[in-house]
């Protein structure tokens, strides 16, 4: 278990120059993925996907709906994973575990007044513990980005490691929302900030927000987790949100994992895609890989 | 559910031979045709990652170069120094075009001929090639503008010798200023690596480029110390080894034949404490592994800041593991084939001398092909300026690493060089970068990147890295009298 680390013990972020990351980025774009690798990356990039629905209007039909697809994602292409885990709103967390029982399919929720984080703390603290109750497998919170901006990080800080608390045992994921941070200095400082103050998941974005998970910003918040591991040994795990929408870009998300962290972190205990309408340009692709025809979207279903 | 069962690797994704065309034999492009030497000998020309022969290429002698001279004097007198400059750059943005259509052709016969991965041939020596005839194209009507006041006039017949690490992109950066400048040329390709050159000169054959301007002729050091010594030459540039480069300047002292010459190198590259440190990884790697290290500006020498030498070395010893090694037209190859089996000689002997020194060697944990010319990346620790292998220039994928704790200090150590071609900066201080580009001696310093070339760019060296400047409007007036 990871100590309880004080803000005090937070390292000096290095800087990050953007024209290099983005070289840097563009040589995992060139990879070239085909064959066996593209076949079993597609699966994997199934088995990482947090099938998502967070929206004002969604109901427990919907959710149903939703939980029933994460299980069944393609039944007469036999073989196939599951998703990850499902991701909603903490008054659907009852019901999405009902649905999804043992199947191996997490739920998470997002919590902390979530997608703005705009809330007293006690407010966060209700709202997390309300998910926790109810089940939820996983905490998707979101930081106070104005008080980051506002250069407040020791209260930033504090409330991570509170919810940390609150979440007992279930996994939390931070979300930093790095459209609104801007730079990406920025991300990698809310990137170290998150880990320490007891982030076990780092994420990009609610997807409320754009830009999102951009190559960018995932490279950035990757190799704090790699700083973070070489210092202590301790793995953390990463989830890109918003954005993803296509099997390449997944599968260049993949590649950047691999060789900046390694194959221990390519499963969806460590690597997540928080995403809508992936699974479906995968489903299509896997489809493709085997019959070597494109089939059009209305042969695969959505839920 | 949690599936994790064997590591994921990349499948092999070799790029396809099937659309470039070659011929078993090679001849001489003189006067605007193939003519085969008088010399009669052919040499092999091999792929260094299998050892396997892709064509036989003709050796010119002093015959072949007296032919292939005269007829760019005769090119020069009657034509190309009487033609409108619009008219000459039309040809010349026609070559680019070609060259640009046939780029896919060019990339795979380079990695083949060369070692170099296709990555590399296909994203920077093919585009970069086509760009310097693009932009000296533009500037060969222009001339007057680009020195204000001065009257220019081309300076004859150059006699162009290049090396073997970039054969098209050097091809192209000694061609294209000298025909914008209204010079007629004879370019002697490296032996180990002509084929690209000879398309080149299809390419040229195609343009319609009058006969002449252009010879491209085949051969040995014996075909380049023909053209060096031709009393008819009026300007040598060379790209090369500092050792041939003294020959070379020997050999043309007391004559009135102009010169540039581009040698070798064993630049600094120095990061700082405050650098951003993942980025500057990736340039350390640019720096010495791009091209298998054979580049004469690669950054060989990493100094770096004694209190983040650990976390560096950590860092860069992490990066090589995700470096792959191999076959050179495998898209996912990141470093290739050494390129002849005489340099894998050389870079080894001196992998051998560095462990003898005492230095502490890290390679990369990769596989590496049985056949062919391999070299595994490598770092060496625990070297100081007296080690050999931080003088010499190895050229290869070999680095050594030295530790710094003042700017002075490692001023001092950068310039402690008989070579002065390229170094690297890295670090957040604006101020501290234009401090250490005023004094370092080096032609070009790089900030918070590296090995990064444009056309429009010049690059040449100090000391015994050589003289003159190619690149932008300095490579053009190597190629003009100016007055």
């Amino acid at each position: 278990m990871k100590n309880q680390n004080n803000f005090n013990s937070l390292p000096l972020s290095p800087s990050v120059d953007k024209v290099g990351v983005e070289e840097r980025v563009s040589r995992f774009q060139k990879r070239s993925i085909k064959t066996n690798s593209k076949m079993d990356g597609l699966k994997m990039v199934l088995n990482m996907i947090d099938l998502t629905t967070l929206e004002g209007k969604d109901t427990p039909g919907k959710v149903r709906q939703m939980c029933y697809k994460a299980i069944h994602l393609h039944d007469s292409f036999p073989g196939l994973p599951t998703v990850a885990a499902v991701c909603v709103y903490p008054s659907m967390v009852g019901l999405a575990k009902s649905m999804v029982k043992d199947s191996g399919v997490k739920v998470a929720s997002v919590s902390t007044a979530f997608p703005s984080g705009q809330a007293p703390l006690d407010v966060k603290i209700t709202d997390t513990k309300y998910a926790v109750d109810q089940g939820a497998d996983e905490i998707d919170m979101v930081i106070s980005r104005g008080k980051f901006l506002a250069g407040e990080y020791a209260f930033v800080f504090d409330e991570i490691a509170q919810i940390k608390e609150v979440c007992g045992q279930a996994r939390l994921k931070v979300i930093l929302e790095t459209g609104e941070l801007a730079t990406l200095d920025n991300v990698r400082k809310a990137s170290d900030l998150a880990i320490y103050a007891g982030a076990d998941f780092i994420k990009t974005s609610t997807g409320k927000i754009q830009p999102a998970a951009t190559m960018q910003v995932t490279y950035t918040m990757l190799m704090a987790i790699r700083d973070y591991y070489d210092e202590t040994g301790i793995m953390i795990g990463m989830k890109p949100a918003g954005g993803i929408s296509n099997s390449k870009l997944a599968l260049h998300n993949l590649v950047m994992v691999k060789e900046l962290l390694g194959d221990d972190w390519l499963t969806n205990k460590w690597f997540r895609f928080g995403a809508s309408s992936l699974a479906n340009d995968v489903l299509m692709q896997i489809l493709k890989t085997d019959t070597g025809k494109y089939q059009s979207s209305d042969y695969f279903t959505i839920d | 559910m949690t599936s994790k069962n064997k590591n994921w690797e990349y499948s092999p994704s070799l790029e396809g031979t099937g659309h470039i065309k070659l011929k078993k034999k090679y001849d001489l492009f003189i006067n605007g045709k193939w003519v085969k030497s008088s010399s009669k000998k052919y040499f092999k020309t091999i792929n260094p990652n299998d050892e396997k022969l892709i064509a036989e290429i003709s050796h010119a002698n002093q015959k072949d170069v007296d032919l292939a001279v005269n007829s760019a004097r005769k090119a020069y007198d009657t034509v190309w120094s009487k033609m409108p400059a619009n008219e000459r750059g039309k040809y010349i943005y026609r070559i680019a075009r070609i060259m640009q259509e046939r780029a896919k052709e060019l990339a795979v016969i380079e990695s083949l001929d060369s070692g170099k991965p296709i990555r590399e041939a296909r994203d920077i020596d093919i585009p970069l090639a086509c760009n310097h005839f693009f932009y000296y194209a533009g500037w060969a009507d222009k001339l007057d503008y680009a020195f204000p006041n001065r009257k220019t006039k081309p300076l004859g017949v150059a006699g162009q010798i290049i090396p073997w690490n970039f054969p098209l992109l050097m091809a192209a950066w000694k061609i294209a200023p000298a025909l914008a400048a209204g010079n007629t040329v004879v370019l002697k390709p490296a032996e180990t690596t002509s084929l690209t050159a000879l398309k080149l000169a299809e390419i040229i054959e195609e343009s319609g480029l009058p006969a002449g301007v252009v010879n491209i002729i085949t051969g040995h050091g014996d075909t380049g110390a023909s053209i060096v010594n031709h009393p008819d030459i009026n300007k040598i540039a060379f790209t090369g080894s500092t050792g041939v480069g003294k020959i070379i300047q020997k050999a043309i002292a007391g004559t009135d034949k102009k010169a540039t010459l581009e040698l070798g190198g064993k630049s600094a590259n120095i990061i700082f404490d405050d650098a951003p440190l993942d980025q500057a990884i990736e340039g350390i790697v640019n720096g010495i592994f791009f091209n298998q290290g054979h580049v004469c500006c690669a950054g060989s020498r990493l100094f770096v800041q004694e209190n983040i030498a650990d976390k560096v070395i950590r860092k860069l010893k992490h990066r090589m593991k995700s470096l792959v090694v191999g076959n050179p037209l495998d898209k996912n190859t990141d470093v290739g084939a050494i390129n002849s089996k005489e340099q894998l000689h050389i870079i080894n002997k001196y992998i051998k001398l560095g462990k003898k020194e005492g230095a502490e060697i890290y390679q990369s944990e990769c596989s590496i092909p049985k056949k062919g010319f391999f070299c595994p990346p490598t770092i060496f620790t625990n070297v100081a300026q007296s080690s050999i292998i931080v003088q010499e220039e190895i050229f290869g994928p070999v680095l050594t690493i030295q530790t710094f704790r003042t700017v002075d200090e490692v001023i001092q150590k950068a310039n402690n060089t008989p070579f002065g071609l390229a170094a690297g900066v890295w670090t957040d201080k604006g101020s501290r970068i234009f401090n250490l580009t005023t004094k370092l001696k080096a032609g070009v310093v790089w900030a918070n990147t590296y090995n990064k070339f444009d056309p429009a760019s010049p690059f040449g060296g100090y000391k015994e890295s050589g003289f003159g400047r190619e690149g932008g409007m300095h490579g053009l007036s190597a190629y003009l009298k100016l007055s």
